[in-house]
């Protein structure tokens, strides 16, 4: 019995000149710069329309995010760098700059979680006196808020407000420390206790959604490059054309996966 | 388009970025910040801007015999 092979997997088509993976990246590709470019315009009309003065700033680290636009940067050298080696037939060289792409990506994906972190345990305090404070709760506990404190009946928190009272001091130039003296604030006196997630305001759900997906799509890219590192590595002595074809592939979307990042990064950390 | 096109379209982006956050970290230095992190993070924007741009000049070099399509 003979088995039949899908064709076009390594010779181009004769009417688009392409192998047909290729194409099929470029189309899946079209259709999430349609997914970014819709957040992005949601991102646009948002800050548009906010009324003037309420659009947060400084509310990010931005040197942590310069480290990870310089991460990602990185990695995309390293991927073009592990495919043209293994058009010059250069297997080791091609197994190490991918490993620093899969590294790049696992440092990427920490330093984002840990600014996550550090928004789910920061927090903004209002009193029943109108008073209005951003800072940490003692023990940095996520997602607390109201209604868990009273259901654990805890009588008072201890709280550090930021230095500067309109933001986080710790974010926008990154320099260590500021916040104020600490200070205990009981429960009964608190009308709003809210961490800095998704729900707390325009700005950090756009954000989240924004930089989240974008995450993903950096983790889903590491798995694919991995998994063609490592598990699939057979094909490359089975038909090395092939091979290299997926790793141009995957290279491809890392590629738009990095591309997006260079716009998110001044938008939401610098604008 | 080859990885090598879409390479050269992304490190033009970067190294327009990487000029454009170094302008606007030093313009925040010598505004009215005077913070160190600025200073440092203009100069090294700044660095990495000329390097992509020696890069882009290698990576051409590098890959001549790579097709564009």
């Amino acid at each position: 019995m003979q088995t039949e092979i899908l064709p076009y997997i390594v010779e181009p088509r004769k009417d688009t000149g392409l192998y047909n993976a290729k194409v099929g990246i470029w189309l899946f590709l079209a259709s999430e710069v349609m997914l970014f470019g819709a957040l992005f315009s949601s991102y646009i009309l948002l800050r548009v329309g906010a009324a003037e003065g309420t659009w947060p700033h400084h509310l990010l680290n931005i040197p942590l995010g310069t480290i990870n636009t310089l991460v990602l940067i990185c990695s995309s050298v390293t991927v073009v760098m592990s495919w043209a080696s293994l058009k010059l037939n250069q297997w080791s060289k091609y197994k190490f700059y991918q490993a620093i792409t899969i590294l790049c990506a696992l440092i990427f994906l920490g330093i984002k979680s840990f600014e996550y972190t550090d928004k789910f345990t920061h927090y903004e305090v209002v009193l029943k006196n109108g008073t209005s404070m951003t800072g940490h709760v003692e023990g940095s506990p996520l997602f607390l808020n109201l209604n868990k404190l009273k259901a654990a009946k805890t009588e008072s928190i201890g709280f550090h407000p930021d230095a500067h009272a309109s933001g986080h001091a710790e974010g926008a130039k990154g320099e260590a420390g500021g916040h104020g003296e600490g200070m205990k604030i009981a429960t009964a006196d608190i009308t709003k206790l809210e961490c800095f997630g998704p729900w707390h305001s325009t700005y950090l759900a756009i954000y989240f959604t924004l930089t989240g997906l974008h995450a993903l799509h950096v983790f889903a890219g590491a798995c694919v490059i991995f998994a063609i590192w490592g598990p699939l590595a057979g094909l490359w002595k089975k038909d090395p054309e092939r091979y290299t074809n997926r790793v141009e592939v995957s290279g491809l979307f890392w590629h738009f996966v990095d591309l997006v990042w260079i716009f998110l990064f001044p938008v939401l950390y610098l604008l | 388009m080859s990885l090598k096109a879409f390479h050269i379209v992304f490190v033009t982006a970067s190294t327009l970025l990487a000029f454009g956050f170094g302008a606007w970290a030093l313009w925040q230095y010598f505004g009215d910040s005077r913070a160190l992190i600025d200073l440092v993070m203009g100069v090294v924007s700044v660095l990495a801007g000329v390097a992509l741009i020696v890069y882009g000049k290698f990576f051409l070099k590098k890959l001549k015999h790579i097709s564009y399509l």
